[in-house]
């Protein structure tokens, strides 16, 4: 494998997402946890670009760092009073540790054996947002579930409001 | 359509390719360096801002201004940094170090990211990526994550209340914000940047100019300027989120604040006033940067007149504009936008061509008349609500007026 | 150009980081966030798929935007439910919240 540019980033962002999900499950001040959330996410996002899905890492940054994070990491400090005066996990961890080893054994072999080297097939085509943009209000192709999650979003909207009121 | 731009551009890649580079790693070389002269520019530029709006403030307000260092006090700046430089860094007792040293340090990151999609020519932009409009918002929503750090890291009530407001407002604030973007983009069909600016023969401002105006007031609340900017509230919480910096950490707050005080000026001529757009820019494209920085400095002089003579709002006051006047405003300027420019589109010839001026006044005229018109019904349907308000307050009072005798008293009862 | 794979076994990783998240955090907040990591290696892999097997096609994006949808969603009621049991109940540690559990 040769080092390029490329490969450099994927490295950098690699560790970013592994090493921010890390932090997320074994961190024990849940502020840093959710820093460490952002961190993965952060590492998400440039894979997509990577990935060649800009669109796809913009929403990432926008929902999921922007809004999402904010949210959590609000929400502790919200509650600080009594974070972090807790042990960080339960009686069952080994259990759970043995189960996600099992989990990423499993999925490692099957990546390995299945996807091993694969290449791209082919180019994205350049209109591939505007095409996407037209599938989600197109009655052919996915203008159902787009307005099914519009309803979805408004109902959490409704709900969440509902529920975090007094 | 070559420019001087261009040339530098394909002389450094051939000088790199000279020295043995091959093209990948050339143009890898070349982008971090655009990167860092793009970077490096906007922190220059912001020097001559700093003492631009001290200026221009203290003539507001009948005073000189700096006036000591150098000519007309230009310097000035450059010797407030260096002190700001040579201080130490406090870091408060109790506090986190992670966040508290990362938080100044991703507060300039995401203004200077902005940067990235702006374009300064034709052909002088960062990355002309397809979803620019996006990534603008994108990026500038990751400014908020820095000042819940900053304020939570410094194990202060003040910075803490200060990142609680910032980000209440910062959050709402973004919804009309993104909601005008869309009209730009919609109008344009695109959210390339370059194309969006390349569309506008008519500047959008005087097609659209209630989203104009919507976007301008909810950027300026993004920056936290004033009228908005309860965030530091000087007299409510100190300083707000960055009570605890000193020395240089502050100033990259204070640089990052001003970077974003001039993105926005700059965001605001690329999608409503035209970017690069001006006469002979077809023919000398690095005429461009001209129109541009002209633009931009003329709303970041706007924005330093909006700062010098209007008053901080409550916090309660700006949140109730956000949610209950812009969100709904923008929210129905999208929608009839869409909907009368679908159907002018089907039912008056000729709508869509560009070719001349000429030939987009008709689509031009329309939308400026839905534009006029949505924005008398707010300010009909704003009059009607005040009116009310002061009604309301009035019959309050007469209640309570009579106590001068009892039988007046008893009437009144 | 990276191997498919690479991008897989990251994803893997994370996913496997979640589910340790989800079996073993006390904090309610936690757990949600470990959920979030295992919707962002399950989007990794559907993007990354859609770029290797299939980049003409829509559908890996697609899905990928829904998944957007459903986690914003789920935080949002995810996190309103949280503090509505903080100010309930005074904690946020998922064993503590049992009145339910006979």
């Amino acid at each position: 494998m040769t080092i390029t540019p490329v490969t450099i980033a994927f490295a950098v962002l690699a560790i970013f997402t592994l090493g921010g999900g890390l932090g997320v499950v074994s961190s024990r001040n849940m502020v840093h946890a959710a820093l460490y959330l952002v961190l993965a996410l952060f590492g998400v996002a440039g894979l997509y670009v990577l990935l060649e899905a800009p669109f796809l890492a913009a929403i990432q940054v926008l929902v999921y760092m922007g809004a999402i994070a904010v949210l959590i990491t609000i929400t502790i400090m919200v509650t600080r009073r009594i974070m972090g005066i807790t042990e960080s996990v339960n009686r069952q961890w080994p259990l759970a540790a043995g189960i996600a080893a099992l989990v990423a054994v499993t999925l490692g072999f099957v990546v390995l054996g299945l996807f091993n080297g694969l290449l791209p097939v082919a180019d994205v085509p350049p209109d591939n947002i505007e095409q996407l943009g037209a599938a989600f209000v197109s009655h052919q192709a996915y203008l159902l579930p787009f307005e099914v999650a519009s309803v979805l979003l408004l109902a959490a909207m409704i709900g969440a409001i509902v529920v975090a009121r007094d | 359509m070559a420019d001087i731009f261009t040339t530098i551009g394909s002389w450094l890649t051939g000088l790199f390719e000279g020295l043995g580079a091959s093209p990948a790693l050339a143009a890898t070389i070349l982008m971090v360096l655009g990167a860092a002269v793009l970077a490096s520019a906007v922190l220059f530029i912001l020097v001559f801002n700093i003492w631009f709006e001290r200026k221009v403030m203290a003539r507001f307000q009948d005073r000189i201004g700096p006036n000591r260092v150098g000519p007309w006090g230009i310097f000035q700046t450059v010797a407030d940094l260096a002190k700001l430089f040579s201080k130490e860094i406090i870091i408060p007792g109790g506090a986190d170090m992670m966040p508290f040293m990362m938080a100044p340090v991703i507060a300039v990151m995401s203004v200077i990211l902005i940067w990235a999609v702006v374009p300064f020519t034709p052909n002088l932009i960062g990355t002309d990526v397809n979803i620019g409009a996006l990534y603008f918002v994108a990026v500038s929503s990751l400014g908020v994550m820095a000042i819940l750090m900053a304020g939570w890291s410094s194990n202060n009530k003040y910075a803490l209340l200060g990142a609680f407001r910032a980000v209440a407002m910062l959050v709402s604030y973004e919804v009309p914000l993104v909601l005008t973007l869309m009209i730009p983009v919609l109008l344009t069909g695109s959210m390339r940047m370059n194309e969006i600016v390349a569309a506008q023969r008519i500047a959008y401002l005087f097609m659209m100019p209630l989203a104009g105006a919507i976007f301008w007031i909810a950027s300026v609340a993004e920056v936290g300027r004033q009228p908005f900017d309860v965030l530091e509230g000087e007299s409510e919480i100190v300083a707000g989120y960055h009570i605890e910096y000193s020395g240089f950490a502050f100033a990259m707050f204070y640089a990052a604040e001003w970077a974003h005080g001039f993105a926005i000026c700059a965001l605001m001529a690329v999608l409503f006033l035209g970017g690069w757009r001006g006469p002979g820019v077809e023919q000398i494209p690095t005429l461009g940067i001209v129109y541009f920085l002209l633009k931009t400095f003329l709303l970041y002089f706007f924005q330093v007149w909006t700062r010098a003579i209007l008053p901080r709002i409550r916090i309660d006051h700006i949140m109730y504009f956000c949610w209950k006047f812009l969100v709904p405003l923008s929210l129905v300027l999208v929608v009839v936008t869409v909907l009368v420019d679908k159907t002018a589109r089907s039912l008056i010839p000729g709508y869509m061509l560009t070719g001349s001026l000429i030939e987009m006044l008709p689509r031009a005229a329309v939308l400026l008349i839905v534009n006029v018109a949505v924005a008398l019904l707010a300010i009909a349907w704003v009059a009607w609500l005040g009116r009310r308000e002061r009604e309301r307050a009035e019959a309050a009072s007469v209640s309570i007026a009579p106590i001068e005798s009892g039988a007046t008293a008893q009437q009144a009862r | 150009m990276i191997p498919l794979h690479w991008f897989l076994l990251v994803a893997a990783g994370l996913f496997s980081l979640g589910v340790y998240g989800v079996l073993a955090r006390r904090n309610a907040v936690a757990i949600l966030m470990s959920i979030e990591l295992m919707l962002n290696a399950v989007n990794l892999n559907l993007v990354a798929f859609w770029r290797y097997m299939a980049p003409e096609t829509l559908s890996g994006q697609a899905f990928a935007v829904f998944v957007f949808a459903v986690a914003a969603a789920e935080a949002a009621v995810g996190l309103a439910l949280i503090i509505s049991i903080y100010r309930n109940r005074e904690t946020v540690v998922a064993e503590d919240i049992n009145m339910l559990k006979w």
